[in-house]
C-alpha cells in the first residue's frame, strides 16, 4: 500500500496538459510544405514508393504517403515535412498538398453531418476494427487512451461491443479475409454512426494498394466522416481530428 | 554432402544447394532434428520450379553458428510422406506447403489451412468454413472469440472447448490479416518499396523485420555495411525490445487488474518510442533503417539523450518492477498460469523469449550473431517455469540487459562512412537472414533468377510456431486466465498471416 502510494507520488503528473497545442519532440514528419523551386519533377515523382507524389503542379497526397521522408531527404529545398501533426480531415481532396501551399489541413464544415455535433459532441464511443493493419496504428490508438494523451477526458472512448458504439475506426488496408467481419461489425452499430479511417493503409491501401489479397469495397459504400493520415497515425493527429469533427457547431 | 552449410546472411549460388531424392531429403532433415538438441528448423518452404515444386529446408545448427540447407524437387500431384509424422515442428511448414501448392501428405496429423492466402491452391476453401476440431459431448461447451476482439488489437479467431470454466482445448484460426506480403516483395520492384514493405510486416517489429530485409539485400548485392550502419541497426533492435517489453508489462498489469502497474509501464514506454521519433521522425522506427545508407547516424547529442533517458527510465522502472513482482495479488495470477514445459517447447519448436522462458537456449544474438552482436558476447536470459511469471520476468531482465548493451555500444561512436553505391543482386542466388527480434527469431529467405530479380521471397515470423505453444499453454487453465496467457506471449497476427 505505502509502496504504491510512493510510486504514485514519484510519477507525478504525466498527462499532456493541452492536447491542441502540444509540441511533438524531434523531427516528426507531419504536414509537408512544398516550395515552388524548379526541380526535376519526374525524378522526384519516381522516388515515392506509393505514388503519393504527382507532378505539374507538384503535390503530395497524404492519403497515400507512407511518411518515409525519402523525397525530403533527396530534395531538401523542395520538400520539408513540418511538425504540424494536425492533418486529419473529412475532405479527401484536402489531403492533397500542392506546392506553394502552407496552410493548415482543416475539416470542411459543410461535409459534417448535423447529427454528429448534436449527438456526439459530449460523448463518443468508438469500436475499432483492424482489417489487415500491421499493429502500429492499433498501438497508437491504444496510446490515445494512455495516461499521457488521456483521450477519455474528452468523453471519447473505445468500447468492446459495436452495440455500445457510435462509430467505427478502421485501420489496415482491408483484407479480403476481413471484409465480411468488418461489414458485420458496422451493421451492428446503431444509427446514427460515423466512420473514421485511420492510417495511410486504411485510406488508400498504402504500400499494399492493388494487392489481390485486399477487398476495399466497404469504403466505397459509405460516406467517410474522417480521414486520419499517418504511418502510423500520431495520437495527437487522431485526437485533434476527432475533437474537431464532434465540436459543437451552431 | 547432402546439404550445404552456410552462415547467417551468406549468399550462395542456388545451384550449390544439393537436390535430394525426397525420401533422402526427409531422412536427412528429420535426422538432424531428432538427433541434436542444438539444431532447429528456421525455414522450410516450397516454390514453383519448372512445373514442379522445389522444397528448401534450412536447419540452424546453433553450436556451429551455421545453417544447413538442402532441397528436393517434387511433383505437386504426388502425395508424400510427411516430416511432421516424425517431428512435429514441421507441422505448420507442411500445412503451408499443402495450402499453397496442393501437395498432399499421406501421414500428416492435421492438414488444416494456415492463413487462406489469396493465391491458395484450393479456392473452394474460405476463411468462413475453417474445419474446427469438434467434440461430441453434452457436458462440454464451445466458446468462440473473434475475429474482432474486445480491445484494439489485430483479428484472429479463438475456439475453446471448455468443461465449465476450465479450458480443455484451444484452436486458433488465423489468416484475417493476410495481405499478400511475400508476393508484393516480388512485384514491387523499387528497393524503397521493398524496405517500406518490410517496415509494414509487423508494426511492433519494424526494426526486426527491416534489419532482416536490409541485411539480406546487402548480402545479395555484395555490400559490406559500415560500422555506423551496424551500430544503428543493433541499437534499433535493442531499443525496440525495451519499448515493446515495457508495453507488454503494462498490458499484463491491465489483464490482472493492477491499474498502477499498467499506467506506470504504459507511460514509461512513451519516452522510449518518442526517442525513436527524435532519432528518425517516427515513434515506431519506420524510416530509420535503409539498405546501403544511413539517413540518421547517431550523433553525440543523440547518444547523450539516450543515456539521460535510461537514467530517468531506470529509476521508475526498477521501482514499479520490484512492486509488481512481489505483490501477492499479481503473483497469484502470474505464477503457475499458462505453463509450457521444456518438452512441450521443444516439441512445437518455440523460438525467442517464448522458448527461453521454458529453459530452451535459443537466441540468434548468440547462435548466429549479425551486425554488432558478435562483440556483445550475448548471454540469453533463461527461466525454467514456463509460466506467465517467467514471461514477465524475462521481459524485465531483457530490458535491463538491452540497456546495458546500448550503453556499452554508444561509448565510442564511429565516424559516418560514405557508403559505396549499392549494386544489383547476384543472379541465381539464395540467401538467408536471421534476426533476433524482441519476440524471437525472424527469418527472411530470398531466391533470385537469371537476371537478378527476386523470384521467391519467404518470411517466417517468430509467431509462426509460438501460436501453437500459446494454445497448449492455456489447457487446463480457467478461461478467465486466457487474456493474461495471450498477452504474456503477445504474438503477432500480421507477422503470421503476411
Amino acid at each position: 500500500m505505502f509502496n504504491n502510494l510512493k510510486i504514485v507520488l514519484h510519477q507525478g503528473k504525466q498527462y499532456v496538459p493541452d492536447i491542441t497545442t502540444a509540441q511533438v519532440p524531434g523531427i516528426f514528419r507531419g504536414r509537408p510544405v512544398i516550395s515552388t523551386l524548379k526541380v526535376d519533377e519526374a525524378e522526384l515523382v519516381e522516388i515515392c514508393p506509393t505514388n503519393a507524389i504527382s507532378g505539374n503542379p507538384l503535390s503530395i497526397d497524404l492519403g497515400r504517403c507512407v511518411f518515409c521522408g525519402e523525397c525530403a531527404l533527396a530534395y531538401p529545398d523542395k520538400i520539408k515535412f513540418t511538425t504540424d501533426y494536425k492533418i486529419a480531415t473529412n475532405d479527401r481532396q484536402k489531403l492533397i498538398i500542392a506546392e506553394g501551399r502552407d496552410e493548415p489541413v482543416e475539416l470542411n464544415p459543410e461535409l459534417i453531418r448535423k447529427e454528429i455535433s448534436d449527438y456526439f459532441s459530449g460523448s463518443l464511443k468508438l469500436r475499432q476494427v483492424c482489417a489487415g493493419g500491421d499493429g502500429s496504428c492499433e498501438m497508437e490508438l491504444n496510446a490515445c487512451s494512455n495516461v499521457n494523451f488521456d483521450m477519455g477526458r474528452f468523453g471519447i472512448e473505445f468500447v468492446a461491443s459495436p452495440r455500445h458504439a457510435d462509430g467505427i475506426v478502421i485501420t489496415g488496408p482491408i483484407t479480403s479475409n476481413m471484409a465480411q467481419p468488418l461489414q458485420i461489425c458496422y451493421d451492428a452499430i446503431p444509427e446514427p454512426k460515423i466512420i473514421i479511417v485511420a492510417g495511410t493503409d486504411a485510406i488508400s491501401g498504402g504500400i499494399f494498394e492493388g494487392s489481390p489479397a485486399l477487398d476495399r469495397s466497404f469504403l466505397s459504400k459509405y460516406k467517410i466522416d474522417l480521414y486520419v493520415p499517418g504511418n502510423p497515425i500520431h495520437p495527437l493527429t487522431f485526437i485533434n481530428g476527432v475533437l474537431e469533427l464532434i465540436r459543437k457547431r451552431i | 554432402m547432402n546439404y550445404i552449410s552456410i552462415r547467417n546472411n551468406e549468399t550462395i549460388p542456388i545451384a550449390t544447394i544439393p537436390e535430394l531424392d525426397y525420401y533422402l531429403f526427409l531422412e536427412l532433415n528429420v535426422y538432424f532434428m531428432l538427433k541434436t538438441a542444438d539444431s532447429h528448423c528456421v525455414s522450410y518452404f516450397g516454390f514453383p520450379h519448372f512445373g514442379k515444386i522445389k522444397l528448401i529446408c534450412c536447419i540452424a545448427k546453433d553450436e556451429q553458428n551455421s545453417i544447413c540447407v538442402s532441397s528436393s524437387v517434387v511433383d505437386a500431384k504426388q502425395p508424400l510422406p510427411s516430416f511432421s509424422n516424425h517431428n512435429l515442428v514441421f507441422e505448420k511448414f507442411e500445412r503451408e506447403i499443402h495450402e499453397n501448392f496442393g501437395i498432399d501428405y499421406t501421414d500428416h496429423p492435421w492438414l488444416k489451412p494456415v492463413r487462406f492466402p489469396f493465391n491458395r491452391f484450393d479456392k473452394t476453401n474460405s476463411i468462413a468454413n475453417y474445419p474446427f476440431f469438434k467434440i461430441e459431448s453434452e457436458e462440454l461447451h464451445e466458446v468462440g472469440v473473434g475475429p474482432i476482439h474486445a480491445g484494439i488489437i489485430e483479428p484472429g479467431h479463438f475456439r475453446f472447448i471448455c468443461n465449465g470454466e476450465q479450458i480443455l482445448h484451444l484452436e486458433i484460426q488465423l489468416g484475417y490479416q493476410h495481405k499478400g506480403v511475400e508476393q508484393l516483395f516480388l512485384e514491387r520492384r523499387k528497393l524503397l518499396q521493398r524496405i517500406v514493405l518490410a517496415e509494414n510486416i509487423a508494426g511492433d517489429s519494424v526494426a526486426g523485420h527491416t534489419v532482416a530485409f536490409v541485411n539480406l539485400w546487402e548480402s545479395l548485392c555484395e555490400f559490406q555495411p559500415g560500422r555506423d550502419l551496424q551500430l544503428s541497426r543493433t541499437i534499433a533492435l535493442e531499443l525496440e525490445r525495451i519499448a515493446v517489453h515495457t508495453g507488454d508489462l503494462s498490458a499484463m498489469c491491465t489483464d490482472v487488474a493492477y491499474q498502477l502497474g499498467s499506467a506506470v509501464y504504459g507511460r514509461l514506454r512513451t519516452p522510449v518510442i518518442n526517442y525513436f521519433q527524435e532519432w528518425c521522425g517516427n515513434r515506431l522506427a519506420k524510416g530509420l533503417i535503409r539498405a546501403g545508407k544511413n539517413n540518421y547516424p547517431i550523433t553525440q547529442k543523440l547518444a547523450g539523450e539516450l543515456l539521460g533517458l535510461f537514467e530517468d527510465y531506470e529509476k521508475d522502472f526498477e521501482e514499479i518492477s520490484e512492486e509488481l513482482f512481489s505483490l501477492p495479488s499479481t503473483l497469484a495470477r502470474f505464477e503457475k498460469t499458462g505453463v509450457i514445459t521444456t518438452e512441450q517447447g521443444a516439441l512445437v519448436g518455440t523460438v525467442g523469449m517464448s522458448a527461453r522462458m521454458s529453459e530452451i537456449k535459443r537466441d540468434i544474438r548468440l547462435s548466429h550473431p549479425h551486425d554488432l552482436y558478435p562483440e556483445l558476447q550475448h548471454e540469453p536470459v533463461l527461466r525454467n517455469q514456463g509460466d506467465v511469471y517467467s514471461r514477465g520476468r524475462i521481459r524485465k531482465k531483457e530490458i535491463d540487459q538491452s540497456m546495458g548493451y546500448i550503453r556499452e555500444l554508444i561509448q565510442i561512436l564511429p565516424s559516418v562512412e560514405l557508403a559505396d553505391q549499392l549494386g544489383n543482386p547476384i543472379p541465381n542466388s539464395f540467401v538467408i537472414s536471421l534476426v533476433e527480434g524482441w519476440r524471437g527469431e525472424i527469418c527472411h529467405c530470398a531466391i533470385t533468377g537469371d537476371n537478378g530479380d527476386l523470384i521467391h521471397y519467404k518470411i517466417k515470423d517468430p509467431s509462426f510456431h509460438n501460436w501453437l505453444a500459446m494454445a497448449l499453454a492455456v489447457r487446463n487453465n480457467e478461461i478467465s486466465d486466457f487474456p493474461i496467457c495471450n498477452k504474456s506471449f503477445d504474438l503477432s497476427y500480421c507477422g503470421h498471416d503476411l
